[in-house]
């Protein structure tokens, strides 16, 4: 990360990855910040939560603020009330994970208000041109509009977390990018991150800019 | 992107609705409940697209009785559910059994009974292979182990379910709904066969087609039940689905299917690692349960383990599949909670010490 707001907000489709970038983030912050904080406020999606790697963080000193109803057995859309520390206490570095689509976006309008008028914030939208609703330009602008109407905050970067799970391969990542540049291009939003498991990095370097290694791999299915 | 890869990624709920639609299905009718509500929420988005047909119920029961109303017109189409919604669909499903109605449905599980949790379980295999709903009545029910086999027995689902007039089920688990894996989604779809009996109107050119479950004569309902059988027995003999791994020279044999077999596999190999001869059979189809992998790995296995994430369902079939020749042990999780490939391997260790430690 070469230079970053104190909160940073990722927002995307549903299954785009946005966990899993969010969590590597908070990685990388705290190499730079005392304080960093990875605030779960996803309200569409009960499993697959970044309390998975709640002994990670305590491990590593970041914080967690997360509802006590995730990864359990309580279906229900609650925000835990800790999350007003978010915008309250201006010493915390914060990466926002937020629920997928329009809806999941819905739980950031409560936080809009403070956050536009603090104006340190980045509001990044995680892309992965190889899930099936957001394949080209278009239908990821569909959803990045739904998304800005549902939270009311524009959005001010793109990441381009576009990958086939255990299948990716350094040239899903290349041909990605042509992608990722065309939502870039009609969007008007610049592409600030490729993400790519650390196991391409090598490969990838130089060749792709902003080129972000994912130290944690999640889980997406399993190995056997 | 479509010319960056063969593949997509998807969560299997979605790979289920992709394939669905692929399949034909223009109709589907549901009501959301974790851990299947993607599959509506997919359908949402992309049935208004293509001139199809979303439509959120105010019920389960509702659900299925409007899919009866569109089977009925010969159109492919669809619900879905888990565990407690499929049991409100019962009666629905045994109505569309006795009108012949071909119809595709979707369980995936969680833990129970009652409103139980949200986590993945095996626990409806009862309820899919033997009790559906009230009558005599059969189902075909199909278990995917990856997301590509969601994808795989849903088109399977429809074509088997249009070819015998009956009720395809794909009954998964909250894993298989809830992972993401890389999928091919290049089908080739078989067109959907005439349906002489479909309630499409006469155009005065023949005479009314009826779709009824109701007989006034008791002979006739018997007449209907015993031909109905005669197709079923067709279906044990012709339909059945399975996958064997290492089993030719097996002692011990695990049976598992969906997430619990991806569990066995890991055992499998380790229990191979360490010289134990151990396979595995993996039903595809668990009605049509595969009896001919057991009948033939009873002759030289020495026990059977059912590896399942209800309190021991299937461990029946393999039971009744192996003609109660040699010990069947059950090794399980439930509740919504997974075995571990090391209990796995514990469980396949005692049954080849004949039992003990």
């Amino acid at each position: 990360m070469r230079e970053h707001k104190r909160l940073t907000v990722l927002c995307g489709h549903y299954g785009s990855g946005k966990t899993n970038v969010a969590v590597n983030l908070a990685y990388a912050l705290k190499k730079t910040n005392e304080r960093v904080t990875i605030a779960d406020l996803d309200i569409v999606n009960p499993y697959f939560r970044t309390k998975d790697s709640s002994e990670d963080f305590a491990a590593r000193g970041i914080d967690l603020i997360c509802s006590p109803y995730a990864n359990s057995n309580v279906d229900i859309p609650a925000l835990p009330p800790e999350m007003y520390a978010i915008t309250d206490d201006k010493s915390l570095t914060v990466v926002l994970d937020i629920g997928g689509d329009d809806r999941g976006a819905l739980a950031l309008g409560r936080l809009a208000p403070q956050i536009k008028a603090e104006q340190n914030y980045s509001m990044l939208m995680v892309i992965n041109g190889y899930r099936p609703l957001t394949q080209d330009a278009p239908s990821t602008l569909e959803v990045m509009r739904e998304i800005e109407q549902a939270c009311g905050i524009p959005f001010t970067g793109l990441v381009n977390n576009s990958n086939l799970g255990v299948e990716t391969t350094a040239q899903h990542v290349r041909d990605s990018m042509v992608y990722a540049r065309e939502v870039e291009r009609m969007s008007g939003i610049p592409l600030v991150l490729t993400t790519v498991k650390e196991d391409l990095c090598e490969e990838l370097k130089g060749e792709i800019p902003d080129l972000f290694p994912l130290e944690l791999q999640a889980k997406i299915g399993f190995s056997c | 992107m479509s010319n960056m890869a063969d593949k997509v990624l998807m969560k299997g709920n979605e790979a289920i609705a992709e394939a669905a639609i692929l399949a034909g299905c223009r109709h589907y009718f549901g009501y959301p409940i974790t851990p299947q509500t993607e599959i509506a929420a997919y359908m949402a988005k992309k049935m208004p697209k293509i001139g199809g047909c979303f439509l959120q119920a105010e019920s389960e029961i509702a659900a299925i009785n409007m899919v009866y109303g569109v089977a009925a017109t010969g159109k492919r189409v669809m619900t879905s559910s888990s565990s407690p919604g499929i049991a409100l669909k019962s009666e629905g499903l045994s109505y569309l059994a006795g009108a012949d109605l071909p119809a595709f449905i979707v369980n995936v599980q969680r833990g129970g009974p009652g409103l139980g949790g949200i986590q993945p379980s095996q626990s409806d295999y009862f309820q899919a292979t033997r009790a559906g709903g009230h009558g005599d009545f059969r189902m075909i029910v199909l278990a995917p182990a990856s997301v590509q086999e969601m994808a795989d027995l849903t088109v399977k689902g429809f074509a088997l379910a249009d070819k015998y007039r009956m009720t395809a089920m794909v009954l998964a688990d909250g894993t298989m709904g809830q992972m993401m894996e890389p999928v091919s989604l290049d089908f080739d779809i078989e067109p959907a066969p005439a349906k002489p009996w479909a309630t499409v109107g006469t155009k005065l050119e023949r005479e009314h087609n009826i779709v009824n479950s109701l007989f006034l004569k008791p002979e006739e309902l018997e007449k209907f039940n015993f031909d109905r059988y005669e197709r079923y027995k067709y279906i044990e003999e012709n339909e059945a689905m399975y996958e064997e791994y290492l089993v030719d020279d097996a002692d011990v044999v695990v049976a598992a299917f969906g997430i619990a077999a991806r569990v066995a596999r890991s055992a499998v190999n380790e229990a191979r690692k360490q010289g134990i001869k151990v396979g595995m059979i993996r039903p595809i189809t668990l009605w049509p349960f595969p009896k001919a992998p057991f009948e033939k790995a009873v002759k030289h296995a020495k026990a059977f383990v059912s590896v399942e994430l209800s309190m021991g369902q299937m461990i029946e079939d393999v039971r009744l599949a192996t003609s109660c020749k040699v010990p069947v042990t059950l090794c399980n999780r439930a509740g919504g909670m997974i075995p571990s490939p090391e209990q796995v391997l514990e469980a396949v260790k005692k049954a080849a010490n004949g039992g003990a430690e």
